[in-house]
């Protein structure tokens, strides 16, 4: 790989960094605000069912999770596994595609 | 004085640590402690010294697990109820006893670009650069390496990624990248981004911290990944 196409991971593990930094304070500040005085599934389903604006805000969250942590994973797995090569980027594009496609399938079930 | 007890690594990297009295004296450094073992207490002990006041950089050890340059550390500030451990550097190859093999450590620094490339001779009038500019500056707070390689063997990111250029060669390319009269910036960029380069950098901190000089590796590197970034964006790279 080379120095630019590491460097460009780099930049999308800050730029995801900055993105999920935010969108955990939009969660949580949503969560506490909607909990307060309790809060059925009935009602959470009120709120997110055909919701657009929350189905994108979440769906960048879990696009953005998709992104940071395998490019973390993949320092741990040079620096504790030696891990390098084709081999490991197959097995993080795995990963990848795994965090998405979980995160996703929950988005979809809340949404739709 | 009380007598100072002190154990000394003997061997390469298989060995084991030697244990010797050595008399208290005021203001005297570990690489007086080293020396008397030396010549009064066993000839054959191998380490490596040369100016004994802080400029040549060759007499790094670990004495009490830390990274020192022993001609200027005091055993006073050191040693824990009259105990020294005095061991080689981490990171480095041991040769024998306390010397390493310096020469991964170096070779990083050709590999980071750490020679400076400009097109003057020495026919040209001299490059006139403003003393107080901002990347003068930059330069000066970088620049007094003695090229210890105290940074290196504090550094974890060295010790579990053997590839990593280290906080000494990318402190030296950043003095580099911020010169005004050289001319591989791009080059030089190239050379020290990515996995290897200072991308690799946790911002741990150890080399900023243990550095002799007082000079802080970790905010070069930082300014590296930012020329980086920037030279990413104009697709100069
Ligand atoms: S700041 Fe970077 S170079 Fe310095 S010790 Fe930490 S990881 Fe190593
Ligand atoms: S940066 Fe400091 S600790 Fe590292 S080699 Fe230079 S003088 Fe020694
Ligand atoms: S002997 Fe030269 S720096 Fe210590």
């Amino acid at each position: 790989m080379s120095a630019k196409a590491q460097s460009l991971l780099w930049i999308a593990q800050r730029a995801s960094a900055a993105l999920l930094a935010l969108c955990v304070i939009v969660h949580l500040v949503t969560i506490i605000y909607a909990v307060q005085g309790g809060l059925s599934a009935a009602e959470i389903f009120g709120r997110t069912r055909g919701n657009v604006a929350w189905f994108v805000f979440y769906s960048i969250f879990v696009l953005g999770v998709a992104v940071h942590a395998p490019i973390g994973l993949r320092s741990v797995f040079i620096e504790w596994l030696g891990w390098r090569g084709r081999s490991r980027d197959a097995a993080l594009v795995a990963f990848a595609a795994l965090l998405a496609w979980m995160g996703m399938r929950a988005v979809f079930a809340v949404f739709a | 004085m009380s007598a100072l007890a002190v154990e000394v690594w003997r061997g390469g990297a298989q060995g084991a640590f030697q244990s010797f009295e050595v008399p208290r004296h005021p203001s005297q450094t570990v690489l007086d402690v080293v020396t008397y073992i030396q010549r009064s207490l066993d000839a054959t002990l191998a380490y490596r010294f040369a100016c004994r006041v802080g400029m040549c950089g060759s007499c790094a050890m670990s004495v009490n697990g830390v990274p020192r340059w022993t001609c200027r550390t005091h055993v006073d500030k050191v040693a824990r109820e009259n105990k020294l451990v005095i061991g080689p550097l981490r990171n480095l190859p041991v040769i024998r006893d306390l010397v390493t093999d310096m020469r991964g450590f170096f070779d990083k620094w050709a590999r980071a670009k750490g020679s400076f490339a400009g097109t003057k001779t020495k026919r040209d009038d001299f490059a006139r650069v403003a003393p107080d500019s901002a990347d003068r500056r930059k330069v000066d707070a970088g620049i007094e390496c003695i090229g210890c390689g105290v940074c290196y063997s504090a550094c974890d990111v060295v010790a579990w990624n053997p590839d990593y250029l280290g906080p000494a060669a990318l402190n030296r390319a950043w003095t580099l990248v911020k010169d005004e009269r050289d001319v591989v910036k791009h080059e030089r960029l190239r050379a020290v981004a990515g996995d290897a380069g200072c991308h690799a950098c946790h911002t741990h901190m150890s080399c900023t911290e243990r550095c002799p000089m007082g000079l802080a590796p970790t905010a070069a590197i930082s300014g590296l990944k930012r020329a980086v970034l920037g030279s990413v964006l104009k697709g100069e790279l």
